[in-house]
């Protein structure tokens, strides 16, 4: 039976914002980028020999557009134990997500006809500062962090995007889009900084991916 | 173009204030040639070397204006030259020297008027030093109610300023606001600039504040830890932590709201859901606890001032970043004693929060809302009986986090202010 759990409480929250991260892995890119806006409603289920099963309702934003939400109803089940194993996460949204494809193909078309490849750093800076060139390859890294959080999510943790440390594209010879991200991830349980490294590649049609990912090690000088 | 002819007349005074040469008489024409033939008339002025004519945009091509300066002692001779080739001229500086005086008094003005007015940005996130002058320039502008008070010194030495808002008394019933007690959290410093502006200026104006200070004192420590402050200027933007040395440990810092003693260093489960770090032991955690309470000396600062005091009614903190607007517990899952009035209250200012730009607080106590954190510093203050204590997380949710733009700052501290405010006033009309 699943127990209701305060949509403030923090459980809910962290739940919530893995779905959020991974929803957004799925279904965002270098034009949309999805927030956790609302919990409306949550409850957990304790399922025996297996772990735990969050049942949400939440209100997503588009990041781009503050006045855009849609509703998304999701499940997430949080393994017992083997702490190396993702959560599983369902989830719907309700109604359609705004149509990205000219802002894509812009973009996309942009970084292919860079004669050199594109490098970056601290995005957004010390002062909040984004430049325009750059929201598409911070969000970029907004969605691909997504897959990382939903990777290495756990009851215990709540992550979030704090800055890209640096970015580098890495040129191919196929249609896709290649960046090689330094991120660093604030965990806000444990309040940590985590400094972590991930491929991402890109194609219009073929959505986001992150082909490799490792956590860093923080400097002890710092 | 205006914006040429200020860098050369910028230039014209760097150079004059280098060499100390001056431009009396010295005057600009412009000169606006019709074609080739002219432009070539005046290349051939250009290579009259005695004439010593510096031009400011060269002869190249007809239709384009060509602006030289010209010394004193030839200016009859080019005017000559130029009405006897029927080359049209204008003159647009009669005597450069006297602009460049008047643009050095203009300077000076300017740099006067800033000091002597409050000409601070508010909207955009300053150096340690920066804020520390502007909390001189509010005590004296608004001496008849602010003064500053050092009341301890961080570890690397630093002075811990307070702001003391009063209206006179002696040992009046007071409110404790401070910000900035995690370094990277800036818009919270920032904020509490603004709201010490914002305190100072509207006494006589708001009834609300008016009363307020009428009867209480309002003290704000603006930054609580400036030696994390500075070093996230200078070396990490990310640090949250004092700067102490931990013995034993290269890793350096304490959790400064880890060190309070509030079940310090204790780990108690929560009610329905694992239990996650409440505070750490290991020196390179960032919420490494400490190696006892209050072994922060920008901690012990704070608790002795307020033990000292004896009269805080009210104790206010600002963090951020989540939207939160919380009361006690942090280290146990127990309801506080006045769960009730502090939920009521902190659900009304987050409405007064959320009246301005719409941005929402969650609202509940820190066990529920965000985690079980022992040795923070409201379940101190509560502990020590000060009721109404209430902890903030300011803007955002996340999108930016701690890096949170400049330009959000004033509504920031514009809503937080509301919400302070609706505290404060209950506070006021409650005394206990």
């Amino acid at each position: 039976a699943a127990m209701e759990l305060p949509p403030s409480s923090y459980p809910a929250s962290r739940a919530a914002s893995l779905v959020a991260g991974y929803a957004c892995y799925r279904r965002g890119g270098p034009g949309r980028g999805l927030a956790l806006r609302a919990v409306r409603r949550a409850a957990i289920q304790d399922i025996d020999d297996v772990g735990h099963k969050y049942h949400l309702e939440l209100v997503l934003e588009d990041m781009l557009d503050k006045d855009s939400t849609v509703n998304c109803t999701a499940e997430v089940l949080y393994h017992l134990g083997n702490k190396n194993i993702a959560p599983d996460v369902q989830f719907t949204i309700e109604g359609e997500l705004k149509n990205t494809d000219e802002a894509d193909n812009v973009f996309y078309k942009r970084i292919k006809s860079l004669e050199k490849e594109l490098v970056a750093e601290n995005i957004p800076d010390s002062h909040g500062n984004v430049s325009p060139e750059m929201e598409p390859i911070r969000l970029l890294a907004w969605v691909a962090s997504g897959y990382v959080i939903w990777q290495n999510s756990t009851e215990n943790t709540n992550f979030r995007l704090a800055q890209i440390k640096h970015v580098k594209q890495v040129k191919r010879s196929d249609e896709y889009l290649e960046f090689d991200y330094m991120i660093l991830l604030h965990e806000m349980v444990s309040q940590e900084i985590i400094p972590w490294q991930m491929t991402v590649l890109w194609h219009p049609q073929h959505g986001v991916q992150v082909t490799q990912d490792s956590r860093q090690p923080k400097h002890a000088s710092e | 173009t205006s914006n040429m002819k200020l860098i050369l007349i910028f230039s014209a005074l760097f150079g004059a204030s280098l060499c100390l040469e001056t431009f009396v008489g010295h005057q600009v024409l412009r000169i606006e040639t019709r074609n080739e033939e002219e432009v070539k008339e005046l290349q051939l002025l250009e290579s009259q070397e005695h004439l010593e004519l510096d031009f400011w945009i060269n002869p190249s091509t007809p239709g384009l204006p060509v602006d030289v300066r010209i010394p004193a002692n030839s200016v009859q001779a080019v005017k000559a030259f130029l009405e006897s080739h029927g080359i049209e001229y204008s003159i647009l500086i009669e005597d450069l020297q006297v602009v460049l005086d008047k643009e050095k008094q203009d300077m000076a003005d300017s740099q006067q008027r800033e000091r002597g007015s409050n000409s601070f940005n508010y909207g955009t996130y300053h150096s340690l030093d920066s804020i520390y002058a502007e909390l001189d320039h509010l005590a004296s502008e608004y001496s008849n109610i602010v003064s500053k008070l050092q009341i301890g010194e961080s570890y690397e030495k630093r002075p811990l300023y307070v702001l003391k808002f009063s209206t006179g008394g002696r040992n009046r019933p007071a409110i404790w606001i401070d910000a900035g007690i995690h370094s990277r959290e800036w818009v919270t410093q920032a904020s509490a600039v603004w709201i010490a502006k914002k305190i100072a200026s509207d006494y006589g104006k708001d009834p609300s504040i008016t009363s307020l200070l009428n009867k209480m004192d309002i003290f704000l420590l603006t930054v609580t830890n400036p030696d994390g402050y500075v070093f996230t200027h200078t070396t990490n933007r990310m640090w949250r932590k004092t700067r102490s040395k931990n013995r034993g440990s290269p890793c350096i810092g304490v959790d400064p709201n880890r060190n309070w003693d509030a079940g310090f260093g204790e780990n108690l489960c929560s009610s329905f859901a694992p239990t996650g770090p409440g505070a750490s032991s290991n020196p390179c955690s960032d919420s490494y606890r400490g190696p006892s309470a209050n072994s922060e000396v920008e901690v012990k600062s704070v608790v002795n001032f307020i033990k000292n005091h004896g009269n805080i009614r009210a104790f206010l903190t600002l963090h951020s970043y989540s939207q939160l607007l919380m009361y006690p517990y942090g280290y146990k899952c127990t309801e506080p004693a006045d769960y009730a009035e502090l939920d009521a209250l902190g659900r009304a200012a987050a409405s007064s929060i959320e009246s301005l730009y719409g941005t929402t607080f969650t609202v509940g106590s820190i066990c529920t809302t965000i985690y079980q954190a022992s040795g923070g510093s409201i379940d101190w203050s509560y502990d020590y009986g000060i009721k109404y204590s209430f902890a903030f997380e300011l803007r955002d949710t996340g999108r930016y986090g701690f890096l949170l733009p400049a330009n959000q700052i004033i509504p920031t501290a514009e809503e937080t202010w509301l919400g302070l405010k609706k505290i404060m006033e209950h506070v006021r009309d409650h005394p206990y």
